[in-house]
């Protein structure tokens, strides 16, 4: 298939379709409202379901019932939205049902604004909902990989029965970029969804619940959860390197919109004779840290810079990941700004003209560290 | 001998837990009355609420799903409208349909989903010990209004049905009680023809039943039902409100 110029949020609703998502639910919010206004169109074209509801807390309980049906069922909303949903996202993590959530982010906290950042990171991979669970999440740098990952998530979502969140910025949703969907999406073969519910024919009812009040029932289904998510652990890191190479001293470490502006930084860094390479998180649940930490530790490395559009949220993974092996620089900026190359090049080459980075601004120095 | 009373196929063969006295047992019993009736168990799937009838699922002979706290509408929804072809009911209290999920099913019957709903009002939270509840009557005691409810700082107790009313779409709405062999024959019907309206694919439908808390009310379950007959009825009367067929309406 040719390639096609297609705007994010569009290029996402069209991988969800394509994915065999019919069913979607939805509530206006900047800057993804154009995926709703896509699949207003669409969804009757294919004889989906599209339902804009009364709010994003009834949008999150509506794909809770759907998901039950056993179809593949999904949702956009932005920072805010999401917020309201955490309440389902919970029960359905807790009911292990398979759903599909995208975050196109905004600023921050509260009503916060409209433009691109990264400051749901905490949210998306520490919890955000009530008691012990987690959410496979993925985070795109292109229009592309919105559309691979988009399709990719709803066989996660099936594989684990488990919620699998997309996480992009008001960036990815916003630009137009070429892209390319599969003639046929080819995944492996999932197991066949007995668990759904379709009446009690012939067999004993079946209850989709997360409601367990005996201790020792709920702590076996949490077990059985966080079996659930050390297999995640180690079938399910994605990461991606950019220009790592054995004479590095600076080791980048961002994601999304964010790193494919390390990219540029680090392209035109390359012309000047300086040598930076780029670790990029494509999964952030679960996180590859083993692998980060396997590059950090590589010789040459004095240095790891996290580049975040946010006060430091995904830093602290990777200082965790780094476990203290070398020093750990941040650098962001929130308030939907999205930092410029030049700005990042700036700080890299702060950190190549002091010894090891001392001097540069860390928010654990307590210094500012905002540019 | 000739079997003359039997328990419906929809009912599991389980002891609940409900209080000697409440009636969820009376209004579960004529939902699966209807249901076998209908011929509907097998393509059925019910949402539990949060309190009391929480567990409801365990009492059900039919696919159930838990939802959390008003939500019921909501799951009923996203289910329905994926499976139009199976039959979805809510059972929901008054804490759980009038107070927090308020938006879910003014919503949804403004919408017309082509569900179910049993709105079981008892004028308190069971479940939670006894606190009070959007339908909670004036000068009631409960524990969180222990001097009874003021309506100058609380408002008036929330008619739904009446409320309801005053949408255009849904079309079926009827207020039954189950404090008499005679109100339970007519909660029964009203149930039954709730069901048949889903399974003609016609309209949303709501059934609120005026039901019991003996235990938080502090009555004993003969007053209870005397309790419903003297202060719930008057302020909550029986009456069909809507029927899709504008026929029968008081």
């Amino acid at each position: 298939m040719a390639k096609i110029l297609m705007k994010g949020n569009e290029a996402i609703a069209e991988a969800a379709l394509r994915a065999g998502a019919n069913n979607y639910f939805c509530y206006p919010i900047t800057p993804q409202t154009e995926v709703a206004e896509y699949l207003s169109k669409r969804m009757p074209e294919v004889g989906g379901v599209f339902l804009q509801a009364e709010s994003e807390v009834a949008v999150g309980n509506m794909l809770y019932g759907a998901s039950a049906t056993g179809k593949r069922v999904f949702s956009t909303s932005s920072s805010p939205g999401i917020s309201l949903m955490q309440e389902a996202i919970s029960y359905i993590a807790g009911a292990q049902l398979p759903v599909v959530l995208i975050n196109i982010m905004r600023g921050g906290p509260g009503l916060g604004g409209i433009l691109p950042a990264q400051s749901d990171y905490f949210q998306a991979t520490k919890g955000g909902g009530h008691g012990d669970y987690r959410v496979l999440v993925l985070a795109p740098s292109t229009i592309q990989e919105a559309v691979d990952l988009t399709m990719l998530a709803f066989h996660l979502a099936d594989k684990y029965r488990n919620p699998v969140m997309l996480i992009g910025d008001g960036m990815i949703g916003q630009m137009m970029e070429p892209v390319e969907f599969p003639e046929t999406y080819k995944e492996s073969p999932l197991p066949e969804k007995t668990w759904a519910a379709t009446g009690a024919k012939g067999r004993r009812p079946l209850i989709i619940k997360s409601l367990f009040l005996d201790p020792v029932a709920l702590e076996n289904n949490n077990i059985q959860l966080f079996k659930k998510y050390e297999q995640m652990k180690s079938e399910e890191v994605r990461y991606e390197l950019y220009k790592v190479k054995p004479d590095n001293q600076i080791l980048i470490v961002s994601y999304g919109t964010m790193a494919r502006i390390c990219q540029t930084a680090i392209d035109e860094l390359e012309g000047d004779g300086v040598s930076v390479g780029l670790f990029r998180p494509i999964s952030l649940f679960p996180y590859p840290e083993k692998e980060l930490k396997a590059e950090v530790d590589r010789a040459n490395i004095k240095t790891v810079l996290t580049i975040e559009m946010s006060m430091g949220q995904m830093l602290e993974d990777v200082e965790k990941a780094v476990c203290g092996a070398k020093p750990v620089k941040f650098f962001g900026r929130t308030g939907g700004i999205v930092p410029s190359p030049e700005e990042v090049k700036e700080q890299i080459l702060r950190l190549v003209t002091t010894a090891s980075g001392k001097g540069l601004p860390t928010r654990r120095g307590g210094e500012t560290w905002i540019s | 001998m000739k079997t003359t009373f039997e328990r419906p196929e929809s009912l599991q063969d389980v002891v609940t837990h409900y209080c000697p006295g409440c009636t969820h047992g009376v209004i579960h019993r004529l939902v699966a009355e209807s249901l076998d009736e209908l011929g509907l168990r097998e393509r059925t799937v019910g949402v539990a609420p949060v309190g009391c009838s929480v567990l409801a699922y365990n009492y059900f002979n039919t696919d159930f799903l838990e939802s959390p706290h008003g939500r019921a509408p909501a799951l009923a929804t996203g289910f329905k409208r994926l499976r139009p072809d199976m039959i979805v009911f809510t059972y929901q209290g008054d804490g759980d349909l009038a107070s927090i999920g308020m938006a879910e099913i003014v919503h949804a019957a403004n919408r017309g989903e082509k569900f179910t709903t049993i709105f079981v009002n008892n004028a308190i939270y069971g479940m939670t010990g006894g606190q009070m509840a959007p339908t909670t009557m004036p000068g009631q005691i409960t524990t969180t209004c222990p001097f009874g409810r003021d309506v100058a700082q609380t408002g008036m107790p929330i008619r739904m049905c009446e409320l309801l009313s005053s949408l255009m779409t849904p079309l079926y709405l009827e207020r039954v009680a189950v404090h008499s062999p005679m109100h339970i024959i007519q909660a029964k019907k009203a149930i039954k023809r709730a069901f048949q309206y889903q399974a003609e694919g016609r309209c949303f439908s709501l059934v609120e039943v005026l039901s019991t808390c003996p235990t938080n009310w502090g009555l004993t379950p003969s007053s209870a039902t005397e309790w419903v007959k003297q202060n719930l009825e008057p302020y909550y009367p029986i009456k069909r409100f809507k029927t899709p067929d504008n026929s029968g309406a008081d």
